[in-house]
């Protein structure tokens, strides 16, 4: 079911600060991030962060399509990547 | 033989079902429209009388989004998630299902049919 609208998007309130610290120093540096449940504001649009997938911070730059999703989207958890499509390694 | 929204022609089949040819239009729309246009639910298609075609084309073509332009609208939204790198567009990409499914088993309508394992050995008795 989706959220209720007069609630507002989710935001974890941190992130808020960090964002608005991270454009005032005027650096482009990754922020880092461990909240992937928060939603991904307008004013978070430029700004690159680094959302962690329980091993590393994932860099993910912000743009405008993404507004709406939550961070942990993009920043994948498992990393299965296929089967070996060779038949020889397996009957060995 | 009566031609709405482009390519489709149903049959000599009742009005409300005919129209379910059409993709975009579903039961629920099929009974909007028939409804709507005061056409009676026993008429068949062939049955129309061509002025009722046109109204049907048009309230379609007024209302609804059919065909070729809900396809590409279709393909948009999924192209706009395979793009931006996200979760359900990385598994557009792969062709597993979307939303969270099990994959363990099943999951066949997205994965296609089954392939067999190269060089997995048959159980002995």
């Amino acid at each position: 079911m989706a959220r209720s609208v007069w609630k507002g998007p989710f935001v974890d309130g941190y992130l808020l600060n960090k964002a608005e610290t991270s454009r005032a120093s005027g650096r482009n540096e990754v922020i880092k991030i461990w909240s992937r449940r928060s939603t991904i504001l307008p004013n978070f649009v430029g700004l690159t962060f680094g959302v962690y997938n329980g091993h590393k911070f994932l860099p993910v730059q912000v743009n405008e399509n993404m507004v709406g999703h939550k961070f942990g989207e993009f920043s994948p958890t498992r990393t299965f990547t296929g089967h070996s499509s060779d038949k020889k390694a397996k009957r060995g | 033989m009566a031609r709405i929204a482009g390519v489709n022609i149903p049959t000599n089949k009742r009005v409300v079902i005919g129209l379910r040819y059409i993709y975009g239009i579903g039961p629920a729309k099929a009974d909007k429209i028939v409804s709507s246009l005061g056409i009676p639910a026993e008429r068949r298609v062939n049955e129309l009388s061509d002025d009722e075609v046109l109204r049907i084309r048009e309230l379609i073509d007024r209302d609804f989004r059919v065909e070729g332009d809900l396809r590409r609208e279709v393909a948009m939204n999924v192209k706009r998630l395979m793009d931006l790198g996200c979760y359900r567009g990385l598994r557009h990409r792969r062709g597993l299902p979307v939303r969270g499914q099990r994959t363990h088993t099943n999951a066949r309508t997205r994965k296609g049919k089954a392939v067999a394992i190269a060089g997995k050995k048959k159980a002995t008795k």
